[in-house]
């Protein structure tokens, strides 16, 4: 057996997929994350109950309404993300000129509501989603066995992170976006509604957040827990990246799930807790992290 | 010369503390007025309270005849108020291109990207460099273009001349005769009155939240002395 650094080579490879693909979720969901962070100053903890919600989208739409996997790859986070809009509408805006605590609070609470009454219809244990047919069985890459499902995740999540960061620092919608960051009441004064641009932004987070989720459902269950279980990890991704920054969250989210799966070759016993020995080095050394600009 | 902007006791506060009391003022169509007074008289407050920033307010602001105090500030531009703020507001993480085309067109008659090139130079040549890597005076140029280009009616620009050169000081002076002479509105607030003296038709004097006195350019030399005294310059 090929060996390197002292481990067997499948080995090595088979984590650093792993490490890949659970980066890609990471990379999704810190991305949503950092960019309602970015506009709204909201630290958005209903982001993990959101993306078990579009998990559920999908289980849901095909058991009530036989739509299948690929329309749910689109319907899911249309759906779940018109909801955050709503939430952001209804509730989020009244919140904006208090102290961001109540932000916290206020999503913290959704995030227990939601689980809380999914857990109450589903049960506590998943549901499962079956792999679409296109993308079952796998391939032997010579070195290791791969399946397609997975490499299509790594594969679709990166380009739905690319296509969000072009569309953040390469359009008009996007300057719109940096530019009321930085000052939204001067971008109003030019003329942009600003209110709608923040549920729009909401929205937008929310849905990435929702197509991570029914990317999760065949390789994962379809569990109202589903979420907790990631979004600790993904607030550690996002303070390393750097709140708000976009291509922080996104290297991030794909370079710690990576030295996760690399310590679980190495050092197996520390894999679980890797990515906050991570961040609190980040944190000591560069405390608007790897990717954030001083405040 | 008809009213285009006529504000009349004009109140507004920063939370509890009461900063305007009652500002009258009148703007005619194509006219430049500057507004002058020491810092902390509510110069900079009587712009951003015109734009909409501020709005716990009273009083009345017609622009052509319509009430401006019931529009919400994402809508005042596109009836034609522009306002360059004291501190630019250019923006950090976007480029020079980006920053000039952020505000939206609201009206016809602004200036093609061609005739802003024409008139800041320098903006063409930097076009993609990030906003904050310019110059003080470049990014004052940046404030006025952008605004410009949109094709606003009336133009609140606020210390255009805070902390730059005299070469640059004089640069803004000519591209506010050139806006002059495109029958552009002006608002100006300014510290340097003999800035203002070559552009303004007219000055409003302000002390303590309120107007104290107005007079056209032609009687600045007998208030020199005033002024002085009361600037303290």
């Amino acid at each position: 057996m090929t060996m390197i650094f002292g481990v067997p080579v499948q080995a090595l490879l088979g984590q650093l997929l792993i490490g890949l693909i659970n980066g890609s979720f990471y990379a999704l969901l810190s991305l949503g994350l950092a960019i309602i962070f970015g506009l709204l100053r909201m630290i958005n903890f209903a982001h993990g109950a959101q993306y078990m919600l579009g998990a559920f989208a999908a289980y849901l739409l095909l058991h009530f309404a036989g739509i299948g996997y690929w329309p749910a790859l689109i319907l899911a986070p249309l759906i779940v993300g018109v909801l955050g809009a709503v939430t952001e509408r209804l509730f989020l805006r009244r919140l904006y000129d208090l102290d961001p605590l109540y932000g916290l609070l206020f999503t913290f609470g959704l995030a227990l509501t939601l689980e809380g009454s999914f857990r109450y219809l589903y049960g506590a244990s998943g549901q499962p989603y079956a792999t679409p047919a296109a993308l079952a069985g796998g391939t032997n890459l010579g070195f290791m066995f791969l399946p397609i499902y997975r490499g299509w995740v790594v594969v679709v999540s990166l380009i739905v992170c690319l296509a969000t960061w072009f569309l953040i620092e390469k359009t008009k919608l996007g300057a719109y976006l940096r530019a009321a960051t930085e000052n939204a009441t001067l971008v109003q004064a030019f003329g942009v509604n600003v209110p709608v641009l923040l549920t729009f932004t909401y929205g937008l987070g929310v849905a990435l957040a929702a197509f991570a989720g029914v990317l999760a459902a065949p390789i994962y269950q379809v569990s109202p827990l589903m979420g907790s279980n990631i979004i600790i990890v993904v607030f550690a991704v996002v303070v390393v990246g750097g709140m708000g920054s976009i291509m922080g969250a996104i290297v991030t989210g794909y370079m710690l799930g990576i030295a996760e799966g690399l310590t679980k070759v190495f050092y197996p016993e520390a894999s679980n807790i890797v990515i906050f020995v991570i961040m609190a080095i980040v944190l000591l050394i560069r405390p608007a992290g790897l990717f954030g600009r001083e405040a | 010369m008809p009213a285009l902007l006529e504000i009349s006791g004009l109140n507004a506060w920063y939370g509890e503390s009461h900063v305007l009391h009652g500002v009258d003022m009148v703007v005619g169509e194509g006219e430049m007025i500057t507004i002058l007074g020491r810092n902390g008289v509510g110069k900079t407050t009587t712009l951003r309270t015109i734009t909409g920033i501020l709005r716990k307010r009273q009083g009345v602001i017609k622009l052509a005849g319509r009430d401006m105090m019931q529009v919400p500030l994402h809508r005042t531009a596109h009836h034609g108020l522009g306002y360059v703020p004291e501190e630019r507001g250019i923006f950090a993480t976007l480029n020079v291109i980006e920053n000039l085309m952020l505000p939206p067109n609201v009206g016809k008659g602004g200036m093609s990207l061609d005739e802003i090139f024409e008139l800041f130079p320098n903006l063409h040549e930097r076009r993609n460099s990030p906003g904050t890597r310019l110059s003080g005076g470049e990014q004052q140029m940046l404030a006025i273009a952008r605004i410009l280009r949109t094709g606003v009616k009336v133009l609140l620009l606020d210390e255009p001349t805070e902390g730059l050169a005299p070469v640059i000081v004089q640069r803004i002076g000519e591209v506010l005769k050139t806006l002059k002479e495109r029958g552009m509105t002006v608002v100006l607030v300014e510290q340097n009155f003999r800035f203002a003296a070559r552009v303004a038709d007219r000055f409003y004097l302000m002390d303590h939240g309120k107007v104290v006195s107005e007079f056209p350019v032609g009687e600045l030399p007998d208030r020199m002395d005033m002024l002085h005294k009361v600037l303290g310059v």
